[in-house]
């Protein structure tokens, strides 16, 4: 991974009052996203990022083969959240009793009586909403890693991608099945199962999946294949 | 610095894609609704989601979190004396990830975003920069307050164990839910733009 953080960034004239004509097509220019800084963005080098001069927010880091690495590895999170779903996740022994648990129970538990909302939230920011998420991005992404044109509707399902991204939490229950252990630490005794490991593999592939995502890259390509 | 709106151009918040004026009502790109054509009520959005955050806080530091039954009695406990059996426990480290997650970051949080919308409109409050950062850092560590609610959910799954011991959740941890809910939907109301507006050179 060659990661400069050299700044490629060209801001353009600075020209008290602009004048139409005298700026770039539109096509040529990039608004930051977050501070609205106007760029004028020539072809970024793969393996580079060019960040907002004003408030550092990466506009662009085009990499190598993304596409096709961020469609493989969201395709390997779908089949270990499977595997994390089904598998037993903690083993708990207490008194003499032996009780498995895979995620499924974690969500059912309170599927009847006033914690259903609960246990929708929950099923919804650990399983659902990531799994959603995954194939959302092989949807759009994998007919722009053959060079195809987009899917149908991929505009949209790449908006509802990016959506989810901050409620998809599967790196915060690791965080909660943590402290969970330590918490029940002197009332039985707790080990971790298979998934468990798969969950927290899950977790680390969609850390290095989302260095691989340019936003500005996938949006461009969108933009130009379905002309 | 130039920014889209002060060069007579509309910039996409989503991917940053220029449109000319007047700009269509979407992006031509990605098809997020673009500013400038219905009034703004970002930061209405903003107060109103801070609000039902707040309003959901106050029952989730009163009510229990957790009721444990050991041998046929019944312990309760809150937030904060969920973190307090913790450190009974010796458990440091574990006592302060959960009191950082679950009652620095919400409080913190809230006088952030609060303070964030103020300073919008009034101008003339701290630099831009360092706002932005604390934009930022609000953002990202906003849900990392969910900890205590997933720790709820495990236990009470896996802690069934009929006489012996069974965990079930608290009216709190319904509460406390939609309060990290409620104020992450505040965070995102919040449009990061007008933080840097002072800086920009205004659109004759
Ligand atoms: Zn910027
Ligand atoms: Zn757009």
């Amino acid at each position: 991974m060659s990661q400069s953080d050299q700044v490629h960034t060209s801001e353009t004239s600075r020209s008290a009052a602009p004048r139409p004509g005298h700026l770039p097509p539109v096509e040529d220019l990039v608004a930051c996203p977050t501070c609205d800084a106007l760029y004028q963005l020539p072809d970024v080098p793969k393996g580079s990022r060019a960040r907002c001069l004003r408030c550092h927010t990466v506009l662009t880091a085009p990499r190598d083969g993304a596409m096709t690495r961020i469609v493989m590895l969201a395709g390997t999170s779908v089949i270990l959240m499977l595997a994390a779903i089904f598998f037993p996740f903690l083993e708990l022994t207490a008194a003499g009793i032996t009780q498995r648990s895979s995620i499924m129970d974690v969500v059912l538990v309170f599927a009847d009586g006033p914690f259903v909302g609960l246990a929708i939230a929950v099923g919804a920011l650990i399983v659902i909403l990531p799994l959603a998420r995954f194939l959302a991005l092989i949807y759009v992404l994998a007919p722009m890693a053959f060079g195809w044109r987009p899917a149908r509707e991929a505009v949209p399902v790449f908006r509802l991608a990016e959506r989810m991204k901050p409620w998809s939490m599967a790196e915060i229950f690791i965080v909660g099945v943590a402290v969970a252990l330590i918490k029940v630490a002197g009332l039985a005794h707790l080990s971790l199962g298979p998934a468990f490991w798969a969950f927290v593999a899950l977790v680390l592939i969609t850390a290095v999946k989302d260095t691989f995502m340019c936003r500005l890259t996938i949006w461009k390509t969108l933009e130009q294949r379905s002309q | 610095m130039m920014t889209a709106r002060s060069a007579g151009l509309v910039g996409c918040p989503n991917c940053g894609r220029v449109h000319d004026v007047p700009a269509p009502g979407r992006c031509q790109r990605c098809g997020w609704r673009l500013p400038g054509h219905a009034p703004d009520r970002s930061l209405q959005r903003v107060w109103a989601w801070l609000f039902a955050g707040l309003v959901v806080y106050i029952p989730a530091n009163i009510y229990p979190m957790l009721r444990t039954n050991t041998f046929g009695r019944t312990t309760e406990s809150t937030i904060l004396e969920g973190v307090v059996d913790l450190l009974h426990h010796g458990s440091y480290g574990v006592a302060l990830v959960v009191f950082v997650a679950s009652i620095v970051i919400p409080i913190g949080k809230f006088f952030a975003i609060a303070y964030l919308a103020i300073s919008v409109e009034r101008r003339e409050m701290m630099q831009v920069h360092a706002r932005h950062r604390l934009f930022e850092v609000v953002e990202f560590i906003g849900r990392w307050s969910m900890i205590d609610v997933f720790v709820v959910a495990i236990l009470a799954a896996l802690v069934q164990l009929d006489f012996a011991a069974t965990i079930n959740p608290g009216i709190a941890a319904i509460s406390f839910a939609l309060s990290v809910a409620f104020t992450m939907l505040s965070a995102q109301s919040f449009d990061p733009k007008t933080i840097w507006l002072d800086g920009d050179m205004r659109p004759r």
